[in-house]
């Protein structure tokens, strides 16, 4: 294979990773503080994509033109927007189910996601077909033989490497992140040393669904096409890129996307069959990993198991 | 429970009564019945279909000599087998309706032929095109006014070749649909024998990301990329070649002839092929006389590439009904012989399988955001020309 097309696979594989990792990350940190399974999680990315298209339509209608500015505010109002959404679904439906079974919280949640991909197609004008996302960033690209080095791409990667550098800062070296990872630790001691635990569960759901919205927004940049469908897919490989890592792991929902992206591109190349069972491939790959590490590659490193 | 049961009882019973009195001076009612998919990726179609099959029944409500008043039972399958059964299970357990338009995807017309033979539920498919449709078996109730996916894939192949391109790389989606245009494309291109297919993806239907699969194909530097699938991965993969620096002509079927295709797209949609059975609609004979009604009736949307097939799928069973009356059998032994049958897309004439025998395709390219006939385009003339066209 030449250089110039192995170049190609990995940008390819590098832009599937950060948005794969970047939903993970949110079904970890879910998973962190209340030991639940968000499964609207994939909805909530199509919402946020979404979100930010009718912002771009409104911004027009107002007249703005300027394409950083655009970015900038749609951004801002698709985050926020889910963000806030996020902490309504965590007070509404996932905190008043503490108590009962998790394949409650589980069962609910899928509903919901159901819920938002369908209000998207029915509500959203013509909601039912592809839509046309505005490509915002610069489209200057250098074509290197089988290698189309493209500046977006670029662009949108450190931006994603960026939001989960930030998200480790946070995490880790800020009051906050303390007390996200002390609530993750051990609820109840956490509560006795002063932690307002509903108000860092609601921040925590907060910070996960707007790095939904910011996957959401980078996939439409990506693709230039958003369609009401994108979040079910990225739903359900989020959620197993959160497994392989090792759910309650942030790196491990990063190397997991990362991975499974890996594995799909791979499948895709290397087999000597049809593309159509790069999904096949993979999904067997994350099935044996789970075989072989029940935990996931990265394990929480307080084991719940007494 | 039961309570509520009952209440909502007596509210329909009250609905149904106030629906019956309303209409207690009139002819007889008669149901018929329209499936499309109305919902989901594909649904302009179906509305459009839907539409321009409700315009059928309302224009012979209109008429005074009609002998029944007809009434249209809408129901979605989202373009889905396993939705599209239900919902001809359905239609067809129910009694009153009569006959129906039916399919726009051939995934869901295919699952659902057995289903109808079944019941004895007689159907016209309006705009699903898989041979197997109506060739798979020989059953009695099965019909299509539109033509099949053999005839549209021998003019691509032909123009394709007449054009002078030589390597065509193939993606399709894996469903019957999809796998069929692979089929019948790559069988006509053989014939012909004067490109040859570089490599065949089959990607599924719901695929978001093309990259991997459309580096390969970037590798082997193709001329024309086919794509035998529906406009939502059609969209996609057109916008991902563009993102991939792929020069190659886009060379789609009729799968992605709708305005939904070259709104997800825009500028990029410029130059795409497509081909589609039966002749655009204001150029069929009675394309005139449709569009003016249509555009009456102020529908929200266009009827797009197959309404005026589902028009003349449902004014054929209305005409059948008025003639043999509302019976299943009676139709279905009336559709049986079907010949040079006057329509708005032409003279239709059903072959023993139930399959009209005309084969008019029309050859599109995409110009200036508007799929424009192949021999009338700037493309044909010369004036525009596409990515490596001599």
């Amino acid at each position: 294979m030449d250089v110039g097309l192995f170049a190609q696979y990995v940008m390819n594989g590098l832009m599937l990773g950060m948005m794969y990792a970047l939903v993970a990350v949110g079904f970890t940190l879910f998973f962190g503080v209340l030991d639940v399974i968000k499964f609207s999680h994939g909805d909530v990315v199509t919402v946020g994509a979404f979100a930010a298209l009718a912002t771009f339509a409104g911004l027009h209608k107002l007249g703005f033109n300027s394409q950083w500015l655009d970015l900038v505010v749609m951004l801002a109002v698709a985050m926020l927007a889910m963000a806030a959404l996020g902490m309504l679904i965590a007070r509404y439906l996932v905190m008043p189910l503490r108590s009962a079974p998790a394949l409650n919280t589980l069962l609910i949640t899928l509903m919901l996601g159901t819920v938002l991909r369908e209000s998207v197609r029915l509500f959203y004008p013509q909601g039912g077909n592809p839509k046309p996302f505005p490509a915002l960033l610069p489209r200057s690209s250098i074509d290197l033989g089988s290698f189309n080095f493209r500046l977006d791409n670029v662009l949108m990667l450190a931006a994603g490497g960026l939001a989960i550098v930030g998200l480790q800062f946070l995490l880790n070296r800020t009051k906050l992140g303390l007390a996200i990872r002390a609530v993750a630790q051990d609820e109840e001691t956490a509560r006795t040393m002063g932690i307002n635990f509903t108000a860092i569960v609601l921040i925590t759901f907060a910070i996960g669904s707007g790095l939904a919205a910011f996957a959401g927004v980078m996939n439409g940049l990506y693709y230039n096409e958003i369609n009401f469908g994108i979040g079910l897919y990225l739903g359900v490989v989020g959620f197993a890129a959160a497994i392989i890592g090792g759910l309650g792991s942030i790196y491990g929902a990063i190397l997991g996307g990362f991975l499974f992206a890996g594995l799909q591109t791979i499948g895709t190349v290397l087999l000597p069959f049809a593309s159509a069972y790069k999904d096949v491939f993979a999904f067997a790959v994350v099935i044996a990993i789970m075989a072989w590490r029940p935990t996931g590659l990265i394990q929480e490193k307080i084991s719940e198991r007494v | 429970m039961i309570r509520t049961g009952k209440i909502v009882a007596a509210g329909l019973t009250a609905v149904a009564l106030a629906l019956a009195t309303g209409a207690a001076d009139a002819k007889d009612k008669v149901k018929v019945g329209f499936i499309g998919p109305l919902t989901g990726g594909v649904s302009v179609n179906g509305i459009g279909g839907r539409n321009s099959a409700d315009l059928a029944v309302k224009l012979r409500n209109a008429d005074s000599k009609a002998k029944y008043e007809y009434e249209l039972v809408v129901l979605d399958d989202e373009c889905k087998p396993n939705v599209a059964v239900q919902v001809a299970t359905k239609m067809s357990a129910d009694k009153e309706i009569i006959a129906a338009a039916t399919h726009y995807c051939s995934a869901t017309a295919i699952a659902t032929v057995d289903t109808y033979h079944k019941f004895g539920f007689p159907v016209i498919v309006w705009g699903a095109v898989l041979p197997d449709i109506t060739y798979r078996n020989k059953y009695a109730e099965v019909h299509r006014v539109n033509g099949t996916m053999i005839n549209q894939n021998d003019a691509n192949a032909e123009l394709i070749s007449k054009l002078g391109y030589k390597t065509v790389a193939v993606i399709h989606d894996t469903t019957d649909y999809g796998k069929g245009h692979n089929e019948y494309f790559s069988k006509a291109l053989a014939k012909i024998g004067k490109a040859k297919i570089v490599a065949t993806f089959g990607v599924t239907a719901e695929q978001q990301d093309f990259t991997a699969e459309l580096t390969q194909i970037k590798a082997l530097n193709p001329e024309v990329i086919y794509f035998g699938g529906l406009t939502p991965i059609g969209v996609r993969i057109r916008s991902q070649m563009d993102k991939l620096g792929i020069k190659a002509v886009f060379d789609a079927t009729s799968g992605i002839v709708s305005d939904a295709y070259i709104q997800g797209l825009g500028p990029l949609a410029e130059g795409t092929l497509a081909f589609r059975e039966g002749a655009p609609t204001e150029k069929l004979p009675g394309g005139k006389f449709f569009m003016e009604k249509y555009n009456a009736q102020k529908y929200d949307n266009p009827p797009e590439a197959y309404g005026a097939f589902a028009y003349a799928a449902m004014d054929m069973i209305l005409n059948t009904i008025e003639k043999v009356g509302p019976d299943r059998k009676k139709v279905i032994a009336d559709l049986g012989n079907v010949k040079d049958r006057d329509s708005i897309v032409g003279k239709i004439t059903f072959d023993d399988h139930g399959q009209n025998t005309v084969a008019v395709i029309t050859k599109y390219v995409i110009q200036d955001g508007k799929f424009v006939e192949w021999d009338d385009s700037e493309y044909a003339s010369g004036k525009r020309k596409l990515p490596g066209q001599k």
